[in-house]
């Protein structure tokens, strides 16, 4: 029944994207405790396989027992997580760029549980053996692809794993590294040798290294059993010779040889000619006095590690940036950013996919076509052509988001391509796409290069596309190393093969092949890291998250600026500005009457502090006029014959014309008009019968302003601005925090780690809230000490609610964060929703208890009109703790609500 | 000339299919002009209105229980009898704005000519209700008593009477104001966001370094973003204050509608630039969330959307002249309540020009700078 628990057991295994099929029924067994590689060209599932296995993927349908954990039981896949280690596609794709190498690695400890001592016993150990020791702090974002490989290993071999899984861990790493990097795999597995690792690679060279082969093709297994006996079977001496011989025979034949006519110099001037390039970024010099010359027609290569100034270089010479010194010239014209003419001219692939996710194929071809000024008519014969030429027309309707990456690299030729230019400039445009895949690539290259006399200026990492190029040129950190046709360089080293050549330079440039020599076995490993109790582990993965947040936080200066300033500028320009005081209503007076009594009656409105006169119209019409026009809010109609009527007794009326585009104003404007009329009756007493005055007033009515005695607007605005800063912007500091780890990829490592969701989730949120609580901080001193609002009630009740309030707000931030698809949907959801929320339904400008219906139930559920009442409360009503207790129990149900939605829509598994 | 508008042709079309495949924010659009606006519309009252009163009696007599029943909607809820200690409570959470205290032998006192004291706490935190609520309190009950007491009226005592006209908005209804301005604030944060974030999203995929490649130009860049997007918001708005404001909520439109379209598309022009503007600053999407909101938000403040932009300061009243969303929220009270014309909004128009020309002046100025920056 159950597997024995030293396999690997997949069964009838089959996995879907968006209806498209990778996996067709899968159905393999892997022995345990042996070296296991999968090859196959991309996009024939072997990533998708690998995650399967190792539980980071969902299972869609079969079974698979890892090494006797039935990965489909949620609880045994999450207890074998511990040990597992996975490291994902891409060149640190796991690592956090702002964290050095030392404090990447420690993460991983944490998140594992390791204690202290444990850990830095580990860390050392694994920095000496990979020969990282010399540089413990540099950023993990600075450093090349193949150290960039080597600290990923080290983040996975921390906890010492059963089963180690490689996704193609070498993919963009230079010859030398990739060395190193398989040496070190090798004694990692010495130290350790009942450790099943398996890998996943492109390169066909690598596998033959491993124990037991796994080929695959278009998401099938192609063969599975010990290497030698692959190679024996298919009486091949070579992995890739195998691998071919395997393959359905319409397939082989794409893959037969191809050669390259010789490149013949016609002795035309050069064509791209560089000369003492050099580029810095601050104090790092990227590219470092590069000269070269390339002629018509020649295919011209650049070959280097990531990160060695290769793309900097290509970047300078299409003008997207600025040459620090040096000259480089096009067609004999120097580069010059704005020059349409030589662009017209060239053809650029950049390294990642920077086409339109959203466009289709045919739309994305369309779009550069006609960029490129050709018209409509011709456009769409080219796109058709360079779909039928790129074999993409099946494809042409679908969008590129899910293509295998050859189909995506094909597109991108195919677009560099559509205008016929004259230059092609192509960076790594081979990275990541199979070999049979290439090798049709190049076909085009030389087609283009031979027949239409294009020059190439390509770069690559490849050995074999090295030497295809009529001329390459070695780069390591920004400087040409040699540079010559490939045979020419090879033997300049003394080498058999161009890869020896490379490394021979690079050797000679200062690099070893590895740092240390045997390590001595590090004193943690001779034991199992002692058992910690479970609760302590709960918070210690909670604040390995949170750690590793806060320092990435710490150094972004920029987003911590935003964070403490944000909230000062809306508090101080509210405080100072935002006012419901009114004190310049301005008026103007038609006065057709010009008695004494028209006079008395505009020295009434003269003299109050609420009116500000402007011009007398002289009409009716005009003072409608200045209304409209928005010159004035109110106006006075004094009619013929006032002054005679009053006299008379005949209770005349006075026109008054209020403004009524803002309600409010126009509410007040009539108080204060009736006011003012009233004091001027008054002043008229003589005119009334004496036993009138006392009737007018048979009762008293005292008003007692209570909380703001001089009712002056920054008392009751500047608690409300505190609430309004502290949803706007610590909600936002969370709201990207999840969407954005699963656009960059760093997701993976929740994925692969023991941790739960609940213990990520937290762990992301703590840090915000700390510094949430320091904006806090910053609001309360700055109201009580610049603006003098004083805070009459409890300190400590305010900063309670405070505290839980930035709870709430983070977590709905979080919760916005796990929901939304998108970076620009999170920003612009927390925007609309927190601003419209806390600026209308939460009691900042209108209280509220005179909401009714829906809108009084959707404040009710928010957590900002909760902390209104308490700011409000502490500050201008004297209110403590006590007063304040069941807002805390709303708020804290708002945080826990938040965070519990956030847990389920979090998934722990990838699609 | 030519090829620079067509280029800007194309990029507005490509611009419109990927704002068409991102469903959420089509959601969130549709959800923020329509829903929202009406949900604020109904919700929220900026005159004295539903305000909430409370009654300390300690008279229980046949005119302070007369009192109680004519504190009525639409501008007070039914009021509620408590005791001093409770109404104390009750301010203090905010669920009374009002308490009045009656003290004993009320009645008796004024039937005596005593003129007893009424007194009337107000929450003096409730700055749109207090000011008003406490004066029409005052009025009520005045007016009341006199009723009871037969005492003469004294709107007939006056030697002279005001004739009040309202213009615009005869009956102050809220609705009118509020959901006007909050189509504008929806537009402002919309156009500052989705712009904004569209170029850092393109940065952060290489989608705008491949672009500067082609013979495209920068200013071809973002002003085929500004284009595109303005007129999404553009199309929204207008849809919004037809179907939503006009038809859904009732609210009569006074000015000419195609005056203030077209100062509608100066508008967004403005706020998109700045959008870009804030793009070419903040160098990743987290920082430019942050940087955003202060922006918005200060926006919205000083508007006049809010609260009216006379109760500012002096110095604050002059700076908000170049501000265009304060301009704006001005020229649309001006054109769509009282029906002005161009001659009285074309100083706000221009200073929405002068800071249309100055945001996309430097947006482009940084745009280049942008791309090179290493991070």
């Amino acid at each position: 029944m159950s597997a024995p628990p030293s396999e690997i057991r997949v069964e009838g295994v089959r996995h879907a994207y968006n209806g498209r099929d990778v996996l067709h029924d899968i159905s393999l067994t892997l022995p345990a405790g042996q070296t296991i590689a999968f090859v196959g060209p991309d996009g024939v599932g072997k990533s998708t396989l690998l995650g399967l296995i190792a539980g980071v993927r969902h299972l869609q349908t079969g079974s698979i027992h890892t090494l006797g954990v039935d990965i489909s039981n949620k609880a045994e896949r999450e207890a074998f997580l511990s040990r597992l280690a996975f490291m994902p596609q891409g060149l640190g794709k796991n690592l956090y760029p702002t964290l050095s190498v030392r404090e990447n690695i420690d993460f991983f400890g944490r998140l594992f549980a390791l204690d202290a001592p444990t850990r830095a016993n580990r860390i050392t150990h694994l920095l000496d053996s990979t020969g990282l020791a010399p540089f413990p702090n540099r950023p993990a974002g600075q450093l090349s692809g193949g150290m960039k490989q080597k600290v990923s290993l080290c983040c996975s071999l921390v906890h010492d794993p059963d089963l180690l899984i490689l996704d193609e861990p070498t993919t963009g790493v230079d010859p030398l590294s990739r060395r190193q990097f398989w040496a070190l795999v090798d004694q990692m597995r010495a130290e350790r040798p009942s450790m099943t690792v398996i890998v996943s690679t492109a390169y066909m060279d690598e596998a033959e290294r491993f124990s037991w082969l796994v080929a695959m093709n278009d998401g099938r297994i192609l063969a599975s059993a010990p290497t030698a006996d692959v190679k024996k079977q298919t009486g091949t001496t070579s992995v890739e010779d195998a691998y071919t011989s395997m393959l359905p025979e319409a397939d082989q034949k794409e893959i037969s040889d191809f050669t390259i006519p010789p490149y013949e110099d016609d002795g035309s001037p050069p064509v791209i000619d560089a000369e003492n390039l050099t580029r810095q970024f601050g104090s790092f010099k990227a590219v470092d006095n590069v000269s070269f010359r390339i002629k018509r027609g020649e295919i011209f290569g650049f070959l280097g590690s990531n990160g060695c100034g290769k793309s900097t270089t290509m970047k300078m010479l299409t003008g997207l940036l600025d040459i620090t010194s040096g000259t480089a010239t096009l067609f004999g014209r120097r580069v010059t950013p704005g020059d349409m003419s030589t662009r017209m001219r060239i053809g650029y692939m950049s390294q990642g996919f920077s086409l339109y996710e959203e466009l289709t194929v045919r739309q994305n071809l369309m779009l550069q076509a006609e960029l490129f000024r050709l018209p409509v008519a011709e456009a769409k014969q080219r796109v058709d052509t360079m779909l039928q030429s790129f074999k993409l027309n099946e494809e042409a309707d679908s969008r590129p988001t899910g293509l295998p990456l050859g189909f995506r690299q094909r597109l991108q030729l195919a677009a560099a391509c559509i205008n016929t230019p004259d230059i092609l400039i192509l960076d790594e445009p081979t990275s990541g796409v199979d070999p049979a895949a290439r090798d049709m690539f190049w076909k085009h290259l030389v087609a283009l290069s031979r027949d239409q006399h294009v020059t190439i200026f390509v770069s690559t990492h490849f050995m074999n596309e090295a030497a295809r190029c009529d001329r390459i040129s070695l780069m390591d950190k920004g400087k040409v190393l040699a540079m010559g046709t490939p045979d020419e360089i090879t033997q300049e080293a003394h080498a058999a093969t161009l890869e020896d050549a490379f490394i021979s330079f690079l050797e000679h440039a200062g690099n070893t092949v590895n740092a240390a020599s045997t390590p001595q076995r590090a004193p943690a490993n001779a034991g199992p890291a002692r058992t910690i109790p479970s609760y302590i582990r709960w918070f210690s993965r909670c604040w390995a998250f949170a750690r590793r947040e806060a320092v990435e936080l710490t150094r972004d200066r920029l987003r911590l600026m935003f964070a403490i300033l944000g909230p000062t500028i809306l508090l101080l320009i509210s405080a100072y500005s935002v006012s419901f005081d009114i004190n310049t209503i301005r008026y103007t007076v038609a006065d057709y009457d010009h008695t004494h009594a028209s006079r008395e009656l505009v020295e009434q409105f003269r003299g109050s502090h609420y009116f500000h006169e402007t011009a007398f119209s002289p009409d009716r019409e005009t003072v409608e006029t200045r209304i409209r026009q928005g010159q004035v809010a109110l106006g006075l109609d004094i009619p013929d014959g006032f002054g005679r009527d009053l006299a008379a007794g005949r209770n005349p009326a006075v026109g008054v014309v209020i403004d009524g585009a803002m309600p409010f104003l126009s509410a007040n404007v009539r108080a204060y008009v009736d006011a003012v009329l009233l004091t001027y009756a008054a002043s008229m007493q003589k005119t009334l019968p004496p036993s009138a005055t006392a009737s007018l007033t048979p009762v008293s009515i005292v008003p007692r302003f209570v909380y703001n005695q001089e009712f002056r607007s920054i008392y009751a605005m500047t608690p409300g601005t505190i609430m309004l800063a502290l949803i706007l912007i610590p909600t936002m500091l969370t709201a990207l925090g999840v969407v954005r780890e699963k656009e960059i990829g760093s997701i993976m490592n929740l994925y692969a780690s023991p941790a739960s969701s609940g213990q990520y989730l937290i762990g992301k949120q703590l840090p915000y809230v700390a510094l949430a609580i320091i904006a806090y901080l910053v609001l309360v001193a700055l109201s009580v000490t610049v603006l003098g609002v004083p805070l009459k009630g409890s300190f400590i009740g305010l900063t309670i609610g405070a505290v839980l309030y930035i709870l709430a707000c983070t977590g709905l931030g979080l919760l916005i964060s796990t929901f939304v698809s998108s970076q620009v949907a999170a920003i612009f959801g927390t925007a609309i929703i927190c601003l419209i929320m806390s600026a209308n339904f939460s009691g900042l400008l209108y209280p509220i208890s005179t909401l009714t219906g829906v809108t009084y139930y959707l404040s009710e559920t928010f957590p900002a009109s909760w902390f209104q009442l308490i700011c409000l409360g502490s500050f201008t009503k004297g209110l403590g703790i006590k007063s304040f207790l069941s807002m805390y129990a709303a708020l804290a149900g708002f945080a826990a609500t938040y965070m519990l939605g956030a847990r389920l829509f979090l998934k722990k598994q990838d699609s | 000339m030519l090829r620079w508008v067509l280029n800007v042709g194309l990029l507005c079309r490509k611009e419109f299919y990927s704002l068409m495949r991102d469903f959420v924010l089509l959601g969130l659009i549709v959800f923020s002009f329509s829903v929202a606006i009406v949900l604020v519309a109904h919700g929220v009252k900026i005159d004295v209105s539903n305000a909430t009163v409370a009654f300390i009696d300690e008279d229980h007599s046949a005119l302070s229980r007369q009192l109680r029943s004519v504190v009525l909607p639409p501008y007070f809820k039914p009021p509620t009898l408590t005791d001093r200690a409770n109404g104390k409570a009750g301010m203090d959470n905010g669920t009374y704005n009002f308490v009045i205290d009656i003290p004993p032998r009320f009645e008796a006192d004024s039937l005596a000519g005593r003129t007893p004291a009424i007194q009337e706490l107000i929450d003096a935190t409730a700055m749109t209700q207090a000011g008003l609520g406490a004066v029409y309190l005052q009025q009520i009950f005045l007016g009341e008593v006199q009723a009871q007491l037969h005492s003469p009226d004294l709107n007939k005592l006056m030697p002279f009477h005001g004739e009040s006209r309202i213009r615009f908005n005869p009956n102050s209804e809220s609705a009118w104001f509020t959901s006007v301005m909050q189509v504008v604030t929806n537009a402002t944060v919309l156009s500052i966001v989705l712009v904004g974030a569209a170029v850092i999203r393109e940065r952060e995929h290489g989608t705008i370094e491949h672009l500067l490649v082609l013979p495209v130009s920068a200013s071809q860049i973002a002003v085929g973003k500004i284009l595109a997007n303005g007129a999404v918001i553009f199309v929204a708005s207008l849809l919004s204050l037809w179907l939503t404001v006009h038809v859904w909520l009732g609210v009569p439109i006074a000015g000419s509608p195609l005056l203030f379209a077209g100062c509608l598309v100066l508008y967004l022009f403005s706020v998109t630039s700045l959008g870009m503007m804030l793009a070419t600053i903040a160098p990743n999407m987290p920082q430019f969330g942050l940087l955003v909101v202060p922006v918005y938000a200060v926006a919205y403040l000083l508007s006049g959307a809010a609260t009216p932009v006379e109760s500012m300061p002096d110095l604050v009243q002059s700076l908000v002249r170049f501000f265009p969303t304060t301009q704006f929220v001005k020229i649309s009270q001006s054109i769509l309540y009282r029906g002005a014309g161009l001659e009285s909004i074309w100083p706000s128009l221009l200073a929405i020009v002068f800071s249309s020309t100055l945001f996309l002046a430097m947006a482009l100025l940084r745009f280049r700078s942008m791309l090179a920056r290493q991070d």
